[in-house]
């Protein structure tokens, strides 16, 4: 009885501690926001995605002690599509129809997003993709809060063309995003005065590049695009280290996304020139806080990666957009991404979403990889804004074009 | 001189592109040629010998060494596995393909909870060389005179010991063989752990070169499998001469239209030697012999 009564009365000081601390817990009663989460958990990319799941679950932590969305704490609902995308297509299906979740985060490959995008649009729900990716996706449904071609490729493909020449050999993995990200830079590249020497598409999981290696030195390009995907590609860059291949390589996806300076033994990755709007080492104070806050909440991370820091921006974007809203409402929120004052200020910096595309604008950071696998930052460009689909026409404040456009196939 | 280069370039990828297929076959041909197990977790005995070799490198081992530990962990646990689950399976060809898969399940999502989703790799021995206007990795030489020492080892156990003629009279006359006093069950169990052994070899000479991750052993499968289809039962007869024709035929595709195209020449040649060929290169090879 007495042990009891003791254990109520702390139970009691538990909830008083609780109440003063978050402002949220009057309203504990109402529902929560719910938010549905599918991110690759286990695969063969496991690696680079994980930490999007711990980005998120930081930021939901954070807000739901902040006092929540809207004042209604935030309830995440996650499975792991496990590399799959008929799998992401099924737990889609269950978050929106059986947990009826508010919003959607979905998918790092562009395979996975074009699984989901289908489902986002029957179901008319908000999904939000937070992936760096080939751009050109135009649709009501899907805000795109990661990098686009125009912010990574554009800065990029014309400094390495000055630096080092503009014969480019790309190598880019087989499928959605390593076909238009090559088609990308072949546009770039031509539109530089430059060259491509060679292209070749990778089917996804090919482990030896022996003949690629041979081939590439045979064509003697200037600089290499990589665009590679998976941990068997990036074998690559050991056996072009290996065969002492010696040329400089761009990419839009490596160390931001795969961190291998971290990952191979060094000098494997040197003179790779990678621009992305969020690495670990950029040193700002409002990304060094977030970096702090992360370790502190997850120790053992290798590297907190674009992929990480995305998602955990993407919930505050969310945050932003349903509390000017003053509800979950899709079409509401929509209406207040078209009012084009939609920002937050996330650890990379600023960033606005465009009323047209529904993507967002970027602080983006150009640097290298040096001998000893340690990084030199180059070049930032504050704010580029995500251009390329309102200039060929889309438009989503006018119509809903559920479509993915290219430099080779553009709105009519 | 630069058509010498050429030349020798492209028998170089050739040779390489051959003992990749090698490498990562001669373990599973020798499990399906002599026990008739078609075995799903051939990978993740590859996988094992790699981490078993990383791991070793990074507690001090010299790298042959390490590759040897590789190769034996992963023999030694083949064995084990012989023992406790494949051996229930020898008239089951069909349920021994799922019970392998499982394992293979387990074991890659066993690896990716208990050691995580990547583990740091050791950078393939320095040395590389020149010819033309070429630059190749030395490294790339043993691996294929490493694939030729594993054809020649295969030859001399099979072929020239005591142990040879008893896994072949096994695998030809079971009944008769026991009667005349060989203890088969051991002759499975040494055999299996031979072919895992060899996938453990595999993944220990690639670790270097390679991408550590719980799912490696998926890139060497397909390719084993190809080489296993094209080649037929039979290691000797069948998987070299296999491995050569695939080597050929993906370098000079890889090397005239991308990886794209030697991927899908290396397919198109298992397709026309399934309809030509259906028992593989052993089957065409022994019928003449006849």
């Amino acid at each position: 009885m007495q042990a009891q009564r003791g254990r109520s009365a702390l139970a009691l000081l538990g909830a008083a501690a609780l109440a003063s601390f978050t402002i949220a817990s009057a309203q504990a009663q109402q529902d929560p926001i719910k938010i549905g989460l599918l991110e690759d958990q286990t695969g063969e990319i496991a690696i680079f995605t994980l930490p999007k799941v711990r980005g998120t679950i930081l930021a939901v932590e954070e807000i739901n002690a902040a006092g929540g969305i809207l004042g209604r704490q935030i309830e995440l609902i996650d499975y792991d599509p496990q590399f799959d995308n008929a799998k992401f297509q099924e737990f889609a299906r269950r978050l929106l129809q059986k947990d009826k979740v508010d919003v959607l985060f979905a998918g790092a490959t562009s395979a996975s997003r074009e699984a989901v995008r289908p489902i986002a649009n029957r179901f008319d729900a908000l999904y939000f993709y937070t992936n760096q990716y080939e751009g050109g996706v135009c649709d009501a449904n899907v805000v795109a809060t990661g990098a686009v071609p125009e912010q990574q490729f554009s800065p990029l493909i014309p400094w390495m063309m000055e630096r080092f020449g503009g014969r480019v050999y790309t190598i880019a993995a087989d499928y959605n995003f390593g076909q238009i990200s090559a088609e990308w830079t072949r546009v770039l590249v031509e539109e530089g005065g430059g060259e491509i020497v060679g292209e070749e598409l990778i089917p996804l999981g090919v482990s030896q590049f022996g003949q690629t290696i041979q081939n590439m030195q045979k064509a003697k390009p200037d600089w290499i695009m990589a665009l590679t995907v998976g941990a068997s590609q990036d074998s690559f860059f050991e056996q072009a280290h290996a065969a002492k291949l010696g040329i400089p390589m761009a990419s839009s996806i490596r160390i931001a996304l795969g961190f291998e300076h971290k990952r191979f033994a060094p000098p494997a990755l040197q003179n790779m020139y990678v621009t992305a709007n969020w690495f670990e080492e950029i040193d700002r104070d409002v990304a060094n806080a977030f970096k702090a806050r992360w370790r502190e909440r997850w120790p053992d991370e290798t590297y907190i990666n674009q992929m990480g820091h995305n998602a955990y921006a993407g919930i505050y974007l969310y945050k932003k957009l349903a509390e000017t809203a003053g509800t979950t409402d899709k079409d509401a929120i929509r209406e207040v991404i078209a009012g084009g004052d939609a920002c937050i200020d996330a650890p990379e910096g600023r960033m606005c979403v465009d009323p047209k595309s529904q993507h967002l604008s970027h602080t983006i950071t150009l640097l290298s990889v040096n001998e000893d696998h340690s990084i030199k930052i180059h070049e930032k460009w504050d704010k580029i804004e995500p251009y390329w689909l309102a200039s060929v026409g889309c438009d989503l404040t006018v119509k809903d074009h559920n479509d993915q456009y290219t430099p080779s196939y553009l709105p009519e | 001189m630069d058509l010498l280069a050429e030349v020798f370039s492209f028998v170089f990828q050739a040779a390489d592109v051959f003992a990749f297929l090698v490498l990562a076959a001669s373990g599973l041909a020798i499990i399906f040629g002599m026990m008739g197990i078609i075995n799903l977790a051939h990978g993740e005995f590859i996988m094992c010998g790699a981490y078993v070799t990383v791991i070793s490198v990074q507690l001090g081992i010299p790298l042959p060494v390490a590759i040897l530990c590789g190769a034996l962990a992963a023999g030694l646990i083949g064995i084990a596995l012989e023992r406790t689950i494949i051996h229930r399976l020898y008239a089951r060809p069909l349920d021994s393909i799922v019970a392998t898969w499982g394992i293979s399940l387990i074991v890659t999502q066993g690896m990716l909870l208990a050691v995580g989703s990547t583990w740091p790799g050791i950078g393939t021995p320095a040395g590389s060389f020149i010819v033309g206007e070429y630059t190749y990795a030395s490294y790339r030489l043993v691996l294929i005179g490493s694939a030729i020492a594993v054809l020649v080892l295969i030859y001399c156990v099979f072929m020239k010991t005591r142990y040879g003629v008893f896994a072949r009279a096994t695998m030809q006359q079971p009944e008769m063989a026991r009667a005349l006093g060989v203890r088969t069950p051991m002759v499975y169990s040494v055999t299996f752990g031979i072919g895992a052994a060899l996938a453990g070899l595999t993944g220990g000479l690639f670790a270097p070169t390679m991408t550590l991750i719980p799912m490696m052993g998926m890139t060497f499968i397909v390719e084993a499998f190809v080489t296993v289809v094209v080649g037929g039962a039979d290691v000797l007869l069948g998987t070299a001469p296999a491995a050569i024709v695939l080597g050929v035929i993906k370098a000079a595709l890889t090397a005239w239209y991308g990886q794209l195209f030697g991927q899908i020449g290396l397919l198109i040649t298992v397709v026309i030697v399934i309809r030509v060929l259906p028992e593989g290169i052993t089957g065409w090879l022994t019928r003449r012999r006849v």
